[in-house]
């Protein structure tokens, strides 16, 4: 039950490219499991061995106990929603969906019923006759659907099937999908490289790079607690400071009247160059002296114009505002620290018009939690590309004058 | 109103050179070919005054339906033989790597830098009693040293394929090219044989190809009379032996434009059929078109 599908330690490379390197991976029954990772990190690769079109160089594929590496496409009870939806143009919805059952040779009673029944659950019957060409992406899109779930396959294999279709429409799709998942029970394996998408529909999310897995969790684990600078910055917004470790924190504690020192392995004390020394959680037991990213999240931050009271485990750090974006529910500010420019969001959770509004050039204390900070490894080169440099001439920073007054 | 009159003289316009052109290279000749039918033959091999049925009643030679007969057949074996090579070829050149296709497709049209009656009579050469081939197939003991490979149906059938074969892979192979072979994997994924999913997904896909392959050999093959004449025999006789018979060695045109017409008509058939199943499946695209 708990390892429905699993992949052991498969591995594929086309030339000297690993597209997948030593992947293990198991997924449970009925789950929705999402891999997510940037262009050309080999989720498609993986998802075609699954599928049978490809052989792993290494490793063998497992699904409900039986060992599929060998078998054929057309043998594997998994079926595939492709990216390009590849609909047969010269048949029509009804044939479409109805290809699998035939191929089986079921029942012409059975496949009429079935057919029926997957057209009321993607609410086409009145379309059945329509050849794929008559019909939009979004349609195209249920008819993909229903035609792999016809077959009542063990797992559902979807590559990017919402690639194609614009915001609206992909939102409106992304519940369907989430509908049907919870309708049919069928295990989902769902390939995207829209962390959006993995993080609202995933029961768990593989992240993946280079043919790696990065980290595998609930998208709260992996939003929360990244174990990579990589996974920090290609969930989410973050910010990285970088840091070398310094001696753990000292703990006070007040023992029947008496003040003991001990010290507290937890919170790391971290050096940042022009910044005062930071706190930091530290679970991974990073030892002293090690350079390390720091990577807090936007909104992880407090931002005031008044210092905040000193508190344990506060962080404070004085800076000036460079650009505010007004976003509706949010307010986005770009807050200059020494050589950092910080990205910081703030949720208006109160009625913004009464107070006095944080604008560009002032001055601001910005605070946070040490439990909010991540000491991470410092990330590659190519990590780098992820991190989208913060836009330096936005919001009120073209005002003339006003950086005179 | 009024603009919808001027692009409809406009369609007519830029129709019109097309108009004429089949109506003097193609409607006429063909009236032409079946009005001479009932007109008398000259003994100097002209065309006579007047009008009869002469030429109509010598139609009826006895030897005639044999002739149609295998000249239909033989068409139909060859167009068929010519796909049913033709779209496995096809299927491997789409399939294959970009520069590996280049040299393929040089492979198919390199025949034609050689004159086509040149290419005839190699087969005569190779099929020839004393020949290459025949030899060969002796010295592996796939054939009697008695055994005839020239001057029957089988030497026209297997010159008319190889013959017509460029004609059938490249309308055929353009389709296959655009065909998304996706859909194959889609198809096997669906738990589609490797064999199912050409049948059920490629084969349709390419259909257009199929039947302009068709189309390109079925129709010339009706006409050939030059490989039934260099590699056939009496037996191998077609239609278009007949016809040059009639025009050459007994002068007599009347009786040749007979023979052509039947065969037109022959020719025309399956068009016209096409065209008409062709015309079954349009209007459920002219609703599409309403509907958009
Ligand atoms: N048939 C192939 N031949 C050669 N290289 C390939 C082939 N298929 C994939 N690759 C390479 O393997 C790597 C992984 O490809 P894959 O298609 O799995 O990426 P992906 O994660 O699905 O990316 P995307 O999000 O762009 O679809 C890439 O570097 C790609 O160039
Ligand atoms: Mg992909």
């Amino acid at each position: 039950m708990s390892d429905f599908l699993q992949f052991e330690d498969v591995s594929k490379h086309y030339g000297a490219v690993k597209a997948v390197d030593h992947v293990s991976l198991s997924v449970k029954q009925g789950e929705f499991f999402s891999l997510l990772g940037p262009s050309g990190c080999g989720k498609t690769t993986l998802l075609r061995i699954l599928a049978g079109f490809e052989q792993p160089d290494t490793g063998r594929v497992l699904l409900g106990g039986e060992d599929v590496t060998d078998l054929p496409p057309y043998e594997r009870k998994v079926n595939t929603i492709f990216q390009s939806y590849a609909l047969f143009p010269h048949l029509s919805v009804w044939d479409n969906i109805a290809f699998g059952l035939k191929v089986a040779k079921r029942p012409k009673k059975e496949i009429q019923s079935e057919v029926e029944a997957m057209l009321a659950l993607i609410q086409m019957e009145d379309q059945a006759w329509k050849k794929p060409d008559q019909i939009s992406g979004g349609q195209k899109q249920r008819v993909a659907i229903a035609r792999a779930l016809v077959n009542k396959p063990r797992v559902l294999l979807l590559d990017e099937p919402l690639a194609a279709l614009d915001l609206k429409l992909r939102q409106r799709m992304l519940i369907e999908l989430d509908l049907i998942h919870d309708e049919v029970g069928i295990t989902f394996l769902y390939v995207t490289h829209d962390q959006g998408e993995a993080m609202s529909l995933s029961d768990r999310i593989a992240v993946m790079q280079a043919g790696k897995i990065e980290q595998l969790g609930t998208p709260a684990e992996i939003y929360e607690a990244p174990r990579s600078s990589f996974v920090a910055a290609f969930i989410g917004d973050t910010n990285f400071f970088d840091g070398v470790v310094a001696e753990p924190l000292e703990k006070h504690t007040v023992l029947d009247g008496f003040l003991s020192v001990a010290v507290d392995r937890d919170y790391s004390r971290l050096k940042i160059e022009d910044f005062p020394d930071l706190e930091c959680f530290n679970d991974k037991q990073i030892r002293q002296g090690e350079h390390v990213f720091l990577s807090i999240r936007p909104e992880k931050f407090r931002i005031s114009r008044e210092k905040p009271e000193g508190r344990p485990h506060l962080n404070i750090l004085e800076g000036g505002v460079e650009d505010v974006i007004y976003l509706g529910s949010q307010t986005k500010y770009w807050v200059r620290v020494g050589d950092y420019r910080i990205s910081v969001i703030r949720q208006h959770s109160r009625y913004l018009l009464d107070e006095k509004p944080i604008r560009w050039n002032e001055r601001v204390w910005l605070s946070w939690h040490a439990d909010d900070g991540f000491m991470l490894e410092k990330y590659s080169e190519q990590d780098e590309a992820l991190l989208q440099p913060p836009p330096e001439e936005v919001g009120e920073t073209s005002e003339p004058g006003a950086g005179a007054s | 109103m009024k603009a919808g009159a001027r692009t409809r003289l406009a369609e007519w316009l830029v129709t019109l050179p097309s108009f004429v052109w089949l109506g003097v290279l193609f409607l006429v000749p063909t009236v032409l070919v079946f009005a001479i039918t009932f007109k008398p033959a000259t003994p100097f091999g002209g065309i006579g005054e007047g009008w009869t049925l002469d030429t109509l009643r010598t139609l009826g030679n006895p030897n005639y339906p044999a002739i149609l007969w295998r000249t239909i057949r033989l068409s139909m074996l060859a167009t068929g033989g010519c796909i049913l090579l033709a779209t496995p070829m096809a299927y491997y050149m789409a399939r294959a790597g970009a520069a590996w296709r280049r040299w393929l497709l040089l492979l198919v049209v390199l025949p034609f830098w050689t004159s086509s009656l040149v290419r005839i009579f190699a087969w005569k050469v190779l099929l020839h009693p004393e020949g290459m081939l025949k030899q060969a197939l002796v010295w592996l003991g796939l054939a009697g040293p008695d055994a005839m490979l020239l001057y029957n149906e089988n030497a026209v059938l297997l010159v008319m394929v190889y013959t017509e074969l460029p004609f059938a892979i490249l309308p055929i192979y353009a389709a296959a090219e655009k065909f998304d072979f996706r859909l194959i994997e889609a198809a096997k994924d669906l738990g589609a044989s490797s064999f199912r999913a050409f049948r059920s997904v490629f084969l349709p896909g390419i259909r257009v190809g199929l039947l302009t392959a068709f189309l390109m050999v079925f129709i010339p093959s009706l006409g050939s009379y030059v490989i039934p004449d260099i590699v056939g025999g009496p037996t191998s006789e077609m239609v278009g032996n007949k016809i040059a018979q009639r025009t050459f060695v007994d002068r007599n045109l009347p009786h040749a434009a007979g023979l052509s017409a039947i065969l037109a008509v022959a020719v025309l058939a399956p068009l016209l059929a096409i065209a008409s199943l062709r015309r079954r499946e349009s209007p459920r695209d002219a609703l599409r078109e309403e509907g958009v």
